[in-house]
């Protein structure tokens, strides 16, 4: 979109002080908060935000602004390790299908068009079914419908590169196939997975909160923002701030995750070689 | 040419139904549980037990199993419920309507305003309107749906009291006569409008909570396919000629300005295809989504999988569909 790209604009600063917020949050909680995010006082349930419990407390009166900071490392940790797998496996097919080409190309995107048309919410349902409830199980689910975007970016991006003329040359000059996708082609693609991963962030989390809200993922006292939504649905009408607070965090990290993504892919426009249209070309 | 490309894309879908339907099949044999008990009920003695399962064919091995589903599904049987004891097409009839509907209201607020809001904003590039929908559709990407669910609920059903907070219809209302199964359209073959005006405010908060991402992310692609129109040389010739600006935007750019949001669109349908399930949660709404959810905890493997085959195939559709869209939009493109 921006034909002059900066380096450091306005949204990509932004966007990294709030990742830069929640993953401080994540890593030490305890400078953020001093009260126990799983510390039961029913004397004080439901009452609500002041200046002891600035978000107030919930059903069981632990401390909502507690429990927020705590959730920072649930969800951080999801995107982790979900885009950990996702792109683990989907790098590894990907390239596997690209270099090599022919019926195992085909057998692989097959495999992924599977992946891909799954509906993705009775492979939650069912994998929380199969291994029981719990954060884990959500994580594998959830990297389980990923990695096939993934696996069609390298294999497009493979494409693309290994006709290229540096790639050629390092043929021409006798280096082996090894040496070439390690040396060669790989650094090539993995710029755009990386831009990738920074645009799914946000939808990881949302996804993952979305299960967590649905009974599927983190189980309590796990201090999880989508189960924390949940439990305050039913105080919604008069303690709106039990379900508030977490909801709004979620929704200021993606926002976050969504700035950096973008100024990313924006950057990556200006002088790329593949474009977006051939990525998802195929779908 | 073009039927030869249809045809050859409904045959590479067999693989892929086949793949799904042996994927969801293998995970249906780990859920935990005996669907024959599920299916003899609590009660029953070991030998009704064995009855059972001998009539369900679950004392054959997996393969054979799976082979005799996928022999019955070509004669167009899904099976039957093993909690209902309904037959699962039956089933599939009735919920999913309520679903289409949902999904149909959505896509109308989705395109409609994705599509207005989107030339408007190209339209006066960096006006007020213009960074008023960039501002908001940054909201509109990053809102988690079941809190905006929650939030519109809080404030149109419980405060303002305008709308209902769940369900398809008052409970005072009756149903009307089953046609498409999709409430409003039914009512208004009726000529029934109470029940139609009812159907149709019940479908706002859900429709709406489910538009909301969709809205802002074709309103954002078609802004910018807008945009790359308007640079293009065709708009300066059909400046050039004397057409007024309105004209050059809606006849000239905004048909190129489709393609792009097309691909869009087709992704959120197919997204939403497996998204229903948390807002059919939220507000009650007895499809599809609401259907899965119970087959699941039943451990009703029938229901598990028709669900999972209806919702590929739609899926499979949409995206074929959205190809040959694109043909139409852009008569360069071409299918062999």
């Amino acid at each position: 979109m921006n034909k002059t790209f900066q380096l450091w604009n306005p949204s990509l600063l932004l966007g990294l002080a709030i990742v830069g917020l929640f993953a401080a949050m994540a890593i030490s909680p305890g400078l953020f908060s001093s009260q126990d995010p799983a510390g039961l006082r029913l004397e004080h349930r439901l009452s609500a935000p002041s200046a002891a419990n600035w978000f107030g407390t919930d059903g069981v009166g632990v401390d909502v602004y507690s429990r927020v900071v705590y959730g920072a490392r649930t969800t951080l940790a999801t995107i982790v390790v979900v885009l950990g797998i996702a792109i683990l496996v989907g790098v590894s097919i990907g390239s596997v299908s690209g270099y090599l080409g022919g019926w195992i190309d085909g057998l692989l995107m097959r495999v992924a068009d599977v992946f891909l048309a799954f509906p993705p919410l009775i492979l939650a349902l069912a994998t929380n079914a199969v291994l029981g409830r719990g954060l884990q199980q959500t994580m594998f689910a959830v990297a389980f419908l990923w990695w096939p975007a993934y696996a069609r970016l390298v294999r497009s991006q493979i494409l693309a590169v290994r006709k290229l003329e540096f790639v050629e040359s390092a043929r021409a000059i006798g280096a082996n196939e090894l040496r070439i996708v390690g040396r060669h082609v790989l650094p090539n693609v993995l710029d755009p997975v990386i831009v990738r991963a920074s645009l799914d962030a946000g939808f990881v989390a949302l996804t993952a909160a979305s299960l967590s809200f649905l009974g599927l993922g983190a189980q309590p006292p796990t201090p999880e923002w989508g189960r924390m939504v949940a439990e305050g649905q039913k105080f919604l009408l008069d303690q709106w701030w039990v379900a508030t607070f977490p909801g709004i965090s979620l929704f200021v990290l993606v926002i976050g995750f969504n700035l950096i993504g973008e100024s990313l892919s924006g950057r990556m426009q200006s002088g790329l070689h593949v474009s977006r249209a051939e990525e998802t070309e195929g779908r | 040419m073009m039927g030869r490309y249809v045809a050859r894309r409904l045959f590479l879908m067999i693989p892929v139904l086949l793949g799904v339907s042996i994927l969801a099949f293998y995970v249906s044999q780990l859920l935990p549980g005996d669907p024959a008990r599920a299916a003899a009920g609590r009660l029953a003695t070991p030998e009704q037990l064995e009855a059972v399962r001998e009539r369900l064919g679950l004392d054959q091995p997996i393969p054979v199993q799976y082979g005799l589903y996928i022999g019955r599904l070509l004669q167009g049987d899904l099976g039957t419920s093993l909690s209902s004891k309904q037959e699962v097409a039956q089933e599939l009839r009735i919920f999913f309507p309520a679903t289409l509907e949902l999904l149909f209201a959505t896509m109308v607020l989705t395109v409609v305003l994705g599509i207005t809001i989107g030339v408007r904003a190209a339209t006066s590039r960096g006006g007020w309107v213009d960074r008023a929908f960039l501002g908001f559709s940054y909201l509109g990407v990053g809102m988690p749906v079941f809190f905006l669910a929650l939030l519109l609920q809080l404030v149109f059903a419980g405060w303002l009291r305008v709308l209902p907070i769940a369900g398809r219809l008052s409970l005072e209302t009756v149903p009307p006569p089953v046609l498409t199964g999709l409430y409003t359209f039914d009512a208004l073959f009726a000529g029934q409008w109470a029940t139609m005006m009812d159907a149709g405010r019940h479908l706002v908060l859900p429709a709406l909570t489910l538009s909301i991402a969709g809205i802002s992310e074709v309103g954002r692609i078609t802004r910018s396919a807008m945009l790359n129109a308007l640079e293009q040389d065709y708009v300066r010739t059909a400046r050039a000629k004397g057409l007024s600006e309105r004209a050059v935007w809606l006849r000239h750019a905004l048909p190129n300005a489709m393609l792009p949001t097309t691909t869009v669109i087709g992704l959120q349908v197919a997204f939403l295809l497996g998204g229903t399930v948390l807002i059919e949660n939220i507000f009650s709404w007895g499809g599809l989504g609401t259907y899965a959810w119970k087959g699941i905890f039943r451990l009703d493997i029938p229901v598990i999988m028709g669900i999972t085959l209806v919702s590929t195939t739609a899926y499979l559709f949409v995206n074929l569909g959205v190809d040959l869209l694109y043909t139409k939009l852009d008569p360069r493109i071409r299918y062999e």
